[in-house]
């Protein structure tokens, strides 16, 4: 019964798709608020959805994926449900921010190339800067700002978000 | 802008309505180097190396500056000579430099800068990661390891051919140029005409070779090996040798051929011919009945790939007859294994074309009977300048000699086909006398002609008002289509082919250092047809034979049979269905919605609407398989949607669901 509610629900997802388009006048000019709307519904940008949408602007695929592959933002892989982003932009990284990054990939058994876990439950990525350097090194999950951290605190948190999820 | 000058280099040059400097500078005789400059495209400024010194102002991009009066303009200061270079030795320092086995090796413009900027050594290491090649296309290999990302072939593609089937992916220094979410050239909508590997400034689009199946077919005894040369390609081969474009050098490619141990060399000018006759009748059948007008012509394989895949709802009106490469190659199938006492499969079919395209249209399925191709190589112009060098043979010097015969005889129209206009002006050549202009009068429609890309014509004859488009470029033709099915232009007849100036531009002509080259070609194909005795079709004595030893009557079975084809749909991108609900049960119902372009503005998104909530209110989710794909490869008749294996056509909403009932009350469907 779960699993068919969530098959139903990429039919809903679909009917937003057409309404994401719909909003934006079918306007070819508006791809990227577009895809960011796409994003929002699934989380990430599947590749056949983005050639929907480049059907439906009447816009080459190519240039969908073009855009798509561009911004950091936008992912074309399935995300886990909690995206940890830490920063390691100059002032996380002189705050020592690797380290947190390799005891967060070692917790959630992940690497340079592996950046969601088995299980969906996270991705973690790295960026260049959250504008938050006076809290360096800055760590964000999902919407939640956590500043100060360490190896030990930001795989604490980790630990939490799976005790909550029961899937320890 | 008469009157007003900019000095370059301390010489004053008068502008002329130029729309940037390096234009000004060409025309001064000034070669600034440029990777992605090219004139027909818009200007893009990311190679860096046009840059000039203007005085007062430092150092600009002279591609995207627009020239202003009195400018003072150095072109080589040190400043830029250092600028150019380290920009060169970059590009270097990331591009697999396997010159020597580089087929762009001849003519690549990264090496003849780096040769013309002195560069003796590249202090930089690489960084790249080697990429594999992409093969998978027939006509062009991709080769990225070789890209310097100058945009050329992206904005080629798009701009030129409204296409776009390649882009820039990623970005800073992991940017690359792909298909669409990394596909094959294959699996998208790449039409092959080539135009992308025509800009490219290196070899990292190149045509794909197929020289070593020619030579171990002529080296192998048991075969014969014939070949048809297309047109365009007698005006353009000698210039691997030195000549001038547009050099006529048919003879010496015949010899050239025969000494290579070609068995016999015959003229694609004689299918052209026997196309204008099955095409002219079939359009003065439908002009006559004033149906399926305008008619399209069916020469060009990038345009016909292009129809079947954006323009689905005119196939109807494209001539049905094959291109002369296909007609030849069926007909050299069926009559000549008995000529030579050999089974079909000993004969060999060599095409040699100024076309990529063309490599992909002999590996048509319905052009391959009984595993027996028609057609079993095609060869570029270039591949028959590199084979006739790796053959040693000194091509000015060979005395030339004549084609085979029935199949080597050919008019002034069949050669003309190479140009733009061509295929119109030979039609014309042979409607005028079915429309009862007199035998003799005169044979050259001049209104045809030209090197715009977008061209119209009227003419009347003998009372008969036929009105004429003629287009190269497939973005062209796409404006064409739009204005005649908003009814904006009627036409009787549209000429469409891929490249710039017709064939003679084609993407396997070599390339040439003069912007002017197809035109040039051009002359030489017109030129040609002048001194030719013959100079309509239906004066082919040779084709005349051959309706009354083998085909009978223009229209007949054998003739519908072996010259004409069909052409259907075709999915731009394959594999991208989008599954939108998949039933839990054991047994489901498969079903499935297009949501392609055609079908999406015939209302297919309302139908997968209305089905989904249907399956919703009878709570049949968990009994049904729903997918939104891209293409039933029927789009003159949708929406299409497929319930349980069955194809609705034009399907209703009151269709879709009575369909749906009836087949899940047939598999015994339970409500959850």
């Amino acid at each position: 019964m779960i699993s068919q509610n969530v098959e139903a629900s990429s039919l809903r997802k679909f009917e937003k798709v057409c309404q994401i388009i719909e909003s934006n006048g079918s306007n070819p000019g508006k791809l990227i608020p577009i895809l960011q709307q796409v994003q929002h519904e699934y989380r990430y940008l599947p590749e056949e959805v983005l050639a929907y949408v480049a059907t439906a602007l009447g816009i080459p695929p190519a240039r969908v994926y073009g855009v798509a592959t561009f911004y950091a933002h936008f992912a074309l892989e399935p995300k886990g449900k909690y995206v940890i982003k830490l920063c390691d932009g100059t002032a996380c990284h002189v705050k020592r921010s690797i380290p947190i990054l390799n005891a967060l990939r070692e917790r959630l058994s992940l690497d340079e190339k592996r950046k969601t876990t088995q299980d969906m439950l996270f991705t973690l990525e790295t960026v260049s800067c959250l504008g938050a350097c006076g809290l360096a090194p800055v760590m964000v999950i999902n919407d939640e700002v956590h500043g100060q951290m360490a190896p030990d605190t930001a795989v604490a948190l980790v630990n939490e978000i799976i005790a909550k999820e029961g899937k320890a | 802008m008469k009157g007003e000058f900019v000095v370059i280099d301390g010489r004053s040059i008068e502008l002329n309505g130029e729309k940037n400097l390096l234009e000004v500078a060409r025309k001064a005789g000034i070669d600034i180097p440029t990777f992605c400059y090219h004139s027909q495209l818009s200007v893009y400024g990311a190679c860096r190396l046009c840059i000039v010194d203007i005085e007062g102002r430092g150092v600009v991009t002279s591609c995207s500056t627009a020239p202003e009066p009195g400018m003072k303009v150095r072109t080589n200061t040190d400043e830029i000579r250092a600028i150019r270079k380290v920009a060169v030795e970059l590009l270097l320092a990331n591009h697999d430099q396997s010159c020597p086995t580089c087929s762009k090796s001849a003519s690549c413009r990264l090496q003849s800068l780096a040769r013309r900027f002195g560069i003796e050594q590249v202090r930089y290491k690489r960084v790249s990661q080697p990429q594999q090649l992409d093969k998978s296309s027939y006509s062009l290999v991709r080769d990225p390891n070789k890209c310097i990302l100058c945009g050329d072939c992206v904005r080629a593609c798009r701009e030129v051919q409204g296409i776009g089937a390649i882009d820039f992916v990623g970005r800073g220094s992991h940017t690359s140029v792909q298909p669409a979410f990394g596909k094959d050239l294959k699996q998208v909508e790449c039409v092959n005409c080539g135009l992308c590997a025509s800009v490219c400034p290196t070899g990292a689009i190149i045509p794909k070779p197929e020289i070593e199946g020619v030579w171990k077919a002529v080296n192998d005894p048991k075969k014969k090996v014939i070949a048809q040369i297309a047109p365009a390609v007698r005006v353009a081969v000698g210039e691997m040798f030195g000549l001038a474009p547009g050099t006529i050098a048919t003879g010496q490619i015949v010899a050239a051929l025969r000494m290579i141990g070609f068995d016999a060399v015959y003229d694609t000018s004689f299918t052209a011919d026997l196309t204008v006759i099955e095409e002219g009748m079939e359009f003065l059948n439908r002009k006559t009945k004033g149906e399926r007008l305008p008619q399209f012509t069916s020469c060009c394989p990038g345009w016909v790939k292009y129809a079947e895949q954006y323009a689905t709802d005119m196939l109807p009106n494209l001539s049905s007859c094959k291109s002369p490469q296909q007609m030849f190659g069926s007909l050299a199938k069926h009559v000549l294994p008995e000529t030579f006492g050999i089974s079909k499969e000993d004969l060999v079919v060599v095409s040699i074309m100024p076309c990529t395209a063309k490599k992909f249209e002999a590996k048509r399925p319905e052009f391959i009977v009984d595993g027996v191709a028609d057609v079993d190589f095609v060869l570029t112009t270039q591949e028959l300048g590199l084979m006739i060098e790796e053959a040693g043979l000194d091509f000015e010097s060979i005395e030339p000699e004549s084609m085979d015969m029935p199949f080597g005889q050919k008019t002034g129209a069949g050669v003309i086909f190479g140009a733009t206009g061509g295929v119109t002006e030979a039609v014309l050549r042979f409607a005028a006398e079915k429309l009862g202009a007199p035998k003799y009068a005169p044979v050259e429609y001049r209104q045809v002609r030209g090197g715009e890309g977008l061209r119209e014509a009227t003419l009347t004859v003998n009372g008969v008002e036929l009105k004429l488009a003629i287009v190269y470029g497939l973005g062209n033709a796409q404006k064409v289509l739009d204005d005649i099915r908003s009814g904006k232009c009627k036409y009787d007849l549209v000429e469409v082919m891929s490249c710039p100036g017709g064939c003679v531009g084609g993407a396997g002509q070599p390339v040439s250092k003069y912007g002017d080259a197809s035109a040039r070609r051009a002359k030489g194909l017109y030129d040609s047809d002048k001194m030719l005795d013959t100079r309509r079709s239906q004066d082919n004595a040779a084709v005349a034979d051959t309706y009354k030893d083998t085909l009978g009557e223009v229209g007949s079975k054998l003739a519908h049979d072996l010259l004409h084809t069909k052409y259907k749909s075709r999915k731009r991108l394959s594999d991208s269905d989008m599954e939108l609900l998949s039933g839990t049960g054991n047994k489901k119902l498969d079903v499935k919605v297009c949501v392609g372009t055609s079908c999406m503005i015939r209302g297919s998104q309302h139908l997968l609407q209305g089905l989904m909530e249907h399956i919703e209110d009878r709570r049949m989710s968990s009994c049904v398989d729903i997918k939104a794909t891209f293409c039933f490869e029927a789009c003159d008749l949708g929406p299409t949607v497929s319930i349980g294996g069955k194809v609705i056509r034009k399907c209703t909403m009151q269709q879709a669901l009575d369909t749906l009932d009836e087949e899940l009350s047939a598999m015994g469907a339970v409500a959850d």
